[in-house]
């Protein structure tokens, strides 16, 4: 059952990187990578169930703080300023 | 009194996120709780008035309940909107107007109008928020503003203002 | 298996489900706004179920708490995410999609780039 699920996000993962590769512009590229740290949360969790080691569970605590740091400094060389706001 | 609420908040998490309770862990906790209170306490807008009313609380409740009931009904639209052969999208950008008026509330209200139905906050600029919308009849603009913003603008005026 | 698994494995299924919905709209809708509110509502709508699940499946353990801790920070930080980047996007200059039906932002001041 959670192999199934496992498989499903990876197939996720993949259309996320489909996106991130044909992109057109910019901010579509970012777009993609910032769902794709969301869907490594949600992978992360569902490994921690599979291997039984709850390890994996502060991985993905820690992941959803920095992927949304890496979002919010991506954004902001977007709209072109300086990082000290 | 901020620093206070912000550096117990901090110690819980710490202690959740560790999962024992051994005194060092504890002390540790604490003392780096408190480092960040002290640095960041100031900093945060908290009202600690509105934070020990009960009646805040309740209407926070119900307000979770509203929230998690409207971002089932989202997430079944955009659904819909991806499975759709022909993508039924008539995207656009609006304002409207909100009653709040603490920064606090704002936020919430932003996060709440991202998370529900195909709307999605771009800026915020005092009263007014830009809001990009999924689907747009350009003749019924202002029951649409309305829906948008009255969904939750009277309960986080409750909690927050 | 007890009940509870049982639960927690359909709530983890539901989320999975929504996160291929969401990535599924990323590739399929239009313009990066519109990509951005498919991915976000389902995105964090199924991490959110995930997490969930893992609370009913584990039960009131440490694994559990966790768990339960990363849903209010992924609600709270996924949509700040979403609105800094539609912000900078537009900020950037990228053009709605070609038949979207209206746009009030531009006459606003700060939709300009600095």
């Amino acid at each position: 059952m959670l192999n199934i699920y496992i498989y499903i996000l990876i197939a996720s993962c993949f259309m996320c990187f489909i996106r991130a590769w044909l992109g057109k512009t910019i901010p579509d590229r970012m777009v993609a990578i910032d769902i794709l740290g969301t869907l490594a949360v949600g992978f992360a969790a569902v490994w921690a169930l599979i291997t039984k080691q709850d390890i994996y569970m502060d991985i993905a605590l820690a992941w959803i703080f920095l992927s949304f740091l890496g979002t919010l400094a991506l954004a902001k060389y977007l709209s072109h300023q300086s990082l000290d706001e | 009194m901020s620093i206070i609420l912000l550096s117990l908040f901090l110690w819980v998490f710490w202690i959740l996120a560790a999962g024992n309770s051994d005194l060092l862990t504890l002390i540790v906790g604490g003392v780096a709780a408190i480092f960040i209170g002290i640095l960041w306490g100031k900093r945060l807008y908290v009202n600690s008035h509105k934070a020990f009313d009960i009646r805040r609380w309740f209407w926070a409740l119900i307000f979770l309940f509203i929230f998690i009931w409207e971002i089932i009904k989202a997430n079944f639209d955009v659904a819909y909107r991806v499975l759709h052969p022909k993508r039924p999208l008539s995207p656009g950008i609006l304002y409207v107007k909100s009653q709040l008026k603490s920064t606090w509330g704002r936020v919430f209200l932003a996060n709440a109008i991202t998370l529900t139905p195909g709307t999605l906050t771009i800026d915020i600029q005092e009263d007014l928020l830009y809001i990009h919308c999924i689907r747009i009849k350009p003749n019924e603009l202002s029951v649409l503003r309305n829906k948008i913003v009255a969904r939750f603008d009277r309960y986080l005026i409750k909690i927050f203002d | 298996m007890a009940w509870n698994e049982w639960v927690g494995l359909a709530f983890i299924g539901v989320g999975v489900l929504f996160d291929a919905l969401g990535c599924l709209g990323l590739l399929r809708f239009p313009d990066i706004y519109n990509r951005l509110q498919a991915g976000t509502k389902c995105v964090t709508f199924g991490t959110c179920g995930i997490l969930l699940g893992i609370l009913f499946h584990q039960g009131i353990t440490t694994f559990g708490i966790k768990a339960l801790l990363g849903i209010p920070f992924l609600l709270l930080t996924s949509p700040v995410g979403a609105h800094a980047l539609a912000r900078g996007a537009y900020k950037a200059g990228i053009p709605l999609w070609d038949k979207s039906v209206m746009d009030e932002y531009t006459q606003s001041e700060s939709s300009r780039a600095e």
